[in-house]
């Protein structure tokens, strides 16, 4: 079969791999084919922590993320499996027991477990959650190794829109609103720091009422702090949210007040209705879309399940078919 | 329950933030009966519209629209973000909210008056968001409003009525005003206890919002107020130290 993909990112990328292993003929269309910032998935923490996710998210979320780690391992991708710490600062507590109750997968840690995997947390908590069997990525990273690869194995990357007819994966994100009117854009402010004084192993996400927040760590001492989760898609990056995020940061260890603010990014995720994301088969064509603040979670099965319906006409979940 | 002449079936609002998502928010308000939605208009405020999106999905939910000004902690921030509400819903409805202070986000009493008489020379119709301060109500009534907002506790603890007394004081000050508890609920029981004192109406959003199952939350609290006002309406007894059988002893064989 010979396909097109719509969008390189996140999805597309995902899509392209998928075909690419099904022995398919790939182009793919972007107006701008080579991972950057002008992509949502460049903004992306990496975290894959679909048991985190399940404190709001939807069961689909939970049970198709766990695809995800060995997915972008078997590309080549580097994949920290250190799991996730999750805490709260003190007066917060109980945030920790709903969490909890919510949560599966956990295990409860004591100061000195904590400190025994998080060194530099140790002493300034006294409880937390480790979620094991999650992991985390450098979207960044992964993406341009994914691209690079596709490209070698013959992908074909073309600047523009593409052109229209023939077997279609439209992953164009928040872009393809033009045609899925139920699609929504949430905003989302992230920062990164760099700072030499202190280390993590794994992704560290501290509950708050008001201000939740995430800390990934990256190579060379960079710190992903993410993320805003706002109801518009406009794309201004607000002091609100930075002061949020920062002060955040701040509280979960004083060092981040010295720490190197090396970026602010912002992006607005594409949502359908339940934060759920969706495969459409219109004709010839299948959007892959609605993502939401999952990209790197749930691109793998959504690929996978987007291909199986265009090569093993299957109707998967999460599909449905409308017509112009 | 009539709110500035507008009449209002249910006796439950619900606040429109922190839900799942729209599909999950969509749910919670039909499983409530819920016939206000609140709508913060601030943060989304970007440029050119850019919440329409929600906003179309919070429309679409068929009831009547009270935007709020939210995160506000100055007068001119709290008519501004008005006047954007007005242009923004057609509607001169406005929950007014002035904070005072960041960390128990409760009303900036001084600019609160000051804001609502501003607002409603301009012909807004404001709900304003208040303590349960007998004088400040005064106040507030002297600048314009006709609905009053006591908070229950401060915004998103869940401690329900902290303030009994203060409460009752204010609901028998003014027994003509409507008057909605506004802020602090957490369970069912609170929000029926607040309909048992008298007050109209109660709005929450956390509590449903931030709940394992935001649906079934709504539709408890939908039946706790129905339960609390009917109490009010019946008349209930007062409560008495000696115990008083409700069927007579006389007669029965209560020695043997």
């Amino acid at each position: 079969m010979r396909a097109k993909v719509l969008g390189a990112g996140v999805a597309g990328l995902c899509v392209a791999a998928e075909l690419v292993a099904r022995g398919c003929e790939v182009t793919v269309f972007d107006p701008a084919p080579r991972p950057g910032p002008h992509g949502c998935s460049w903004w992306a923490g990496g975290m894959l922590a679909p048991f985190c996710e399940g404190e709001t998210a939807e069961e689909p979320v939970v049970r198709l993320g766990r695809e995800a780690v060995d997915w972008w391992q078997r590309q080549g991708v580097r994949v920290e499996r250190h799991g996730t710490i999750v805490l709260t600062l003190g007066r917060d507590r109980r945030e920790l027991d709903r969490f909890a109750r919510r949560v599966e997968g956990h295990a409860a840690l004591d100061a000195a477990g904590l400190a025994a995997l998080e060194p530099d947390l140790g002493g300034r908590f006294d409880r937390a959650l480790h979620v094991a069997a999650e992991a985390h990525l450098d979207p960044r990273v992964a993406l341009l190794h994914l691209r690079d690869r596709l490209e070698r194995e013959g992908v074909a990357f073309v600047e523009g829109p593409g052109p229209a007819g023939g077997p279609t994966f439209d992953c164009r994100g928040l872009a393809a609103r033009d045609s899925l009117p139920d699609l929504r854009g949430v905003k989302g402010e992230m920062a990164v720091l760099r700072s030499p004084d202190i280390r993590l192993a794994r992704p560290v996400r501290l509950l708050h009422p008001r201000f939740p927040l995430y800390v990934v760590p990256r190579a060379d001492g960079h710190f992903m702090l993410g993320a805003t989760q706002i109801e518009s898609d406009d794309r201004r990056r607000s002091v609100r949210s930075v002061l949020e995020l920062l002060s955040a940061a701040y509280a979960l260890h004083p060092a981040f007040g010295e720490a190197e603010l090396v970026e602010i990014g912002v992006d607005a995720r594409p949502a359908f209705p339940d934060n759920l994301p969706r495969l459409r088969r219109r004709g010839e064509t299948i959007h892959v879309n609605g993502l939401f603040r999952h990209g790197f979670l749930l691109a793998p099965a959504l690929a996978r399940m987007a291909v199986e319906a265009a090569c093993d006409h299957t109707t998967p979940e999460l599909m449905d078919e409308d017509h112009d | 329950m009539q709110l500035y002449g507008t009449e209002i079936a249910s006796r439950l609002m619900l606040g429109t933030a922190q839900y799942p998502s729209p599909h999950v928010l969509a749910e919670a308000f039909r499983r409530s009966g819920a016939g206000i939605a609140t709508v913060s208009v601030r943060r989304e405020a970007g440029g050119e519209r850019a919440g329409a999106a929600f906003w179309d999905l919070v429309r679409e939910l068929g009831v009547a629209l009270l935007p709020n000004t939210a995160g506000c902690h100055s007068v001119r921030e709290a008519v501004t973000t008005a006047q954007m509400a007005r242009e923004l819903f057609d509607t001169n409805w406005i929950k007014l909210e002035v904070i005072g202070h960041a960390d128990t986000l409760q009303p900036d009493p001084f600019g609160l008056v000051e804001a609502a008489r501003i607002l409603s020379e301009d012909g807004f119709r404001v709900f304003p968001y208040t303590t349960e301060d007998v004088v400040l109500a005064e106040r507030l009534l002297a600048a314009g409003c006709e609905v009053l907002m006591p908070w229950g506790a401060p915004i998103g603890t869940g401690l329900g009525l902290t303030n009994i007394y203060g409460l009752r004081t204010l609901r028998a000050q003014f027994p003509e005003v409507p008057m909605v508890i506004d802020a602090g609920l957490g369970l069912p029981s609170q929000a029926a206890m607040a309909l048992e004192m008298g007050f109209d109406a109660v709005l929450l959003n956390t509590a449903v919002a931030k709940a394992g199952d935001p649906a079934g939350m709504a539709e408890g609290f939908a039946r706790a107020v129905e339960a609390g006002r009917l109490a009010f309406e019946a008349d209930p007894m007062e409560p008495r130290e000696m115990a008083a059988p409700s069927t007579p002893v006389i007669g029965k064989a209560f020695l043997a």
